[in-house]
């Protein structure tokens, strides 16, 4: 089955320089073990293929059901040498949500 | 001795909504407003304001709000704590007294923290050996050095603690950190001590919390955000905390917005980094070790947050002058409304290199097209109606300038069904750059004096 991260998370991103954080949020703990599997560094990378020009780091917090994603080099400068309307990353947060992943047929939502 | 206060955030930044700090003092009970001021360049435009007029330099809103809650918080012993006073504390105080006279108010005690400005001191470091390399990029201090308009170190909570110990209603700071402003409450109240790392977390994280005012309590919260009731009527959020470091938080009955996990959540991962060091002059917060719980009725209880030992270094932020830019826009609309707005850049672009005007950047972008999510965006062409923006930089003033002229020609010399071109020429704004790093605490000592009337 194919779903939306819309459909199982919530998430809130920010500048820090030129770099944006993205807290990516499961809606229910039993969430948190699927974005944990499937939404790994190196698919962030490629989602983010022409905005994120640098690494992309990963941390976990089961607490929260949460993960924090680091974002280097993504804002076109950051702060006020950014030419984007979009200069601290505010709506990187749903421009992850879009991300699709495949998971079991079973799982339920 | 209390075992529980109530902290109260009511700015979550320079321009934040301005009933805010009125509905924390008014609708129900606080012992703490905290309000932030300062943005990671802000300070150098308040170095700017010092230099035209040793009277300013501070967050003259902050002014206009104490004048409006001043009576209320001393009637009801209600204390301020702020970083408004930017890059003129004293001032501040001296405008807030001012204020304290108008309204017939008498004894009151006012705390200023001064010593993070160490511009005028650079020089000497430098001698010293301190290196101030970039935090974040590695590149060295050299280049950039002699075009410095301000450094400020970051105070944690302690010198605020002082000012409190010492009486004062109000305590106004330069620059600090967010969280500081809602720690140093609970350090003095509650008599935490300096090695009491699970402690002093849990008010850093509170602090955390509530440092982006309404972001916490149902703002832009990407949630079912429909959910959120009477966002017109948003209530701040409060941090109640109790002696042994749990903290809920909340908000004043019959206001609007909501606390819970989930808006509660957003905010402890906004603009973080590596969650296991939150990096504080007062500790290192382990935000893994948050446990959030929901009581309902807007109560969230955070508890099990874990602290380590503060590190020996102070963050500096200095900022420096490093060109100008300039953005103009202008908006199609259909029948190919997009395609109509890409030739107009395109004219645009053209024009700016026919008189050799030269640029670090031209970024063109598409509102209603693509301009956020860019290559992700699901767009269609066949959009009705797109902006145009279309922003420069420059070193050269005149190449910025230059693009301001060229953007209201495009209506009357471009592609057709234009319009959306008001508020004037585009004019050049400086690029404040921002230069953080790191300097060995021991040399630098905050100055708190506490002064009553």
């Amino acid at each position: 089955m194919r779903i939306k991260l819309l459909d199982i998370c919530h998430a809130r991103s920010g500048d820090k320089g030129d770099s944006a954080n993205i807290g990516l949020i499961a809606q229910k703990p039993e969430y948190y073990e699927i974005i944990k599997r499937h939404v790994t560094v190196e698919r962030v990378r490629k989602h983010f293929e022409g905005i994120v020009l640098g690494t992309v780091e990963r941390y976990e917090l089961p607490n929260l059901w949460a993960l924090n994603f680091l974002l280097n080099n993504a804002l076109g400068g950051g702060g006020t040498r950014s030419l984007k309307n979009d200069a601290q990353g505010k709506t990187l947060s749903t421009a992850l949500l879009k991300m699709e992943i495949e998971i079991e047929d079973s799982t339920k939502l | 001795m209390k075992d529980c206060i109530r902290v109260a955030s009511g700015q979550g930044f320079w321009g934040d909504l301005p009933n805010a700090p009125i509905d924390q003092v008014t609708k129900g009970p606080i012992d703490y407003l905290m309000m932030d001021f300062l943005a990671e360049v802000t300070m150098s435009i308040m170095q700017k304001q010092k230099k035209r007029n040793p009277e300013l330099g501070y967050a003259k809103d902050l002014v206009t709000i104490i004048d409006q809650i001043l009576p209320i918080c001393v009637e009801k012993n209600i204390k301020i704590i702020t970083d408004g006073g930017g890059a003129n504390p004293r001032a501040c105080r001296d405008a807030v007294f001012a204020c304290a006279r108008k309204h017939g108010i008498k004894g009151l005690k006012i705390g200023t923290v001064c010593g993070d400005d160490i511009l005028l001191r650079l020089d000497a470091f430098r001698k010293k050996g301190l290196a101030f390399t970039n935090l974040e990029t590695g590149e060295s201090f050299e280049q950039i050095g002699h075009k410095i308009l301000s450094a400020n170190v970051y105070f944690g909570a302690m010198p605020i603690v002082r000012a409190l110990r010492q009486g004062a209603q109000i305590v106004i700071t330069g620059r600090t950190t967010d969280t500081g402003l809602a720690l140093a409450p609970m350090i003095h109240e509650f008599g935490w001590k300096k090695n009491d790392w699970d402690k002093l977390a849990a008010g850093t994280v509170a602090g955390h919390i509530l440092e982006c005012g309404g972001q916490a309590s149902g703002g832009n919260f990407s949630g079912d955000w429909r959910s959120v009731p009477d966002l017109a009527r948003i209530g701040f959020p409060i941090a109640e905390a109790y002696r042994n470091g749990k903290i809920v938080i909340t908000k004043h009955e019959e206001t609007g917005g909501m606390v819970n996990m989930q808006t509660v959540k957003e905010q402890l991962l906004y603009e973080i980094g590596d969650p296991r060091s939150y990096i504080t002059p007062d500790c290192v917060a382990d935000f893994t070790s948050i446990h959030v719980a929901d009581d309902g009725n807007n109560r969230v209880r955070i508890s099990g947050v874990k602290g380590r030992p503060a590190t020996d270094t102070y963050k500096v932020s200095m900022s420096y002058l490093d060109g100008y830019t300039a953005f103009g826009t202008l908006t199609y609309a259909w029948p190919d409304a997009l395609e109509k707005a890409e030739a107009a850049d395109a004219i645009l672009r053209t024009r700016l290199a026919d008189l050799g005007l030269v640029y670090e950047e031209i970024r063109s972008e598409f509102l209603g097209f693509n301009s956020c999510h860019g290559p992700l965006a699901d767009a269609t062409r066949d959009v009705n109606e797109v902006v145009l923006r279309v922003g420069v930089r420059s070193h050269e003033h005149k190449a910025v300038e230059g693009f301001g002229k060229e953007i209201a020609p495009l209506i009357l010399t471009g592609p057709p069904s234009v319009t959306g071109f008001a508020g004037g020429r585009p004019k050049p704004s400086e690029v404040i750059a921002y230069w953080p790093a790191l300097m060995q605490k021991q040399h630098v000592t905050p100055r708190v004096i506490v002064k009553g009337v």
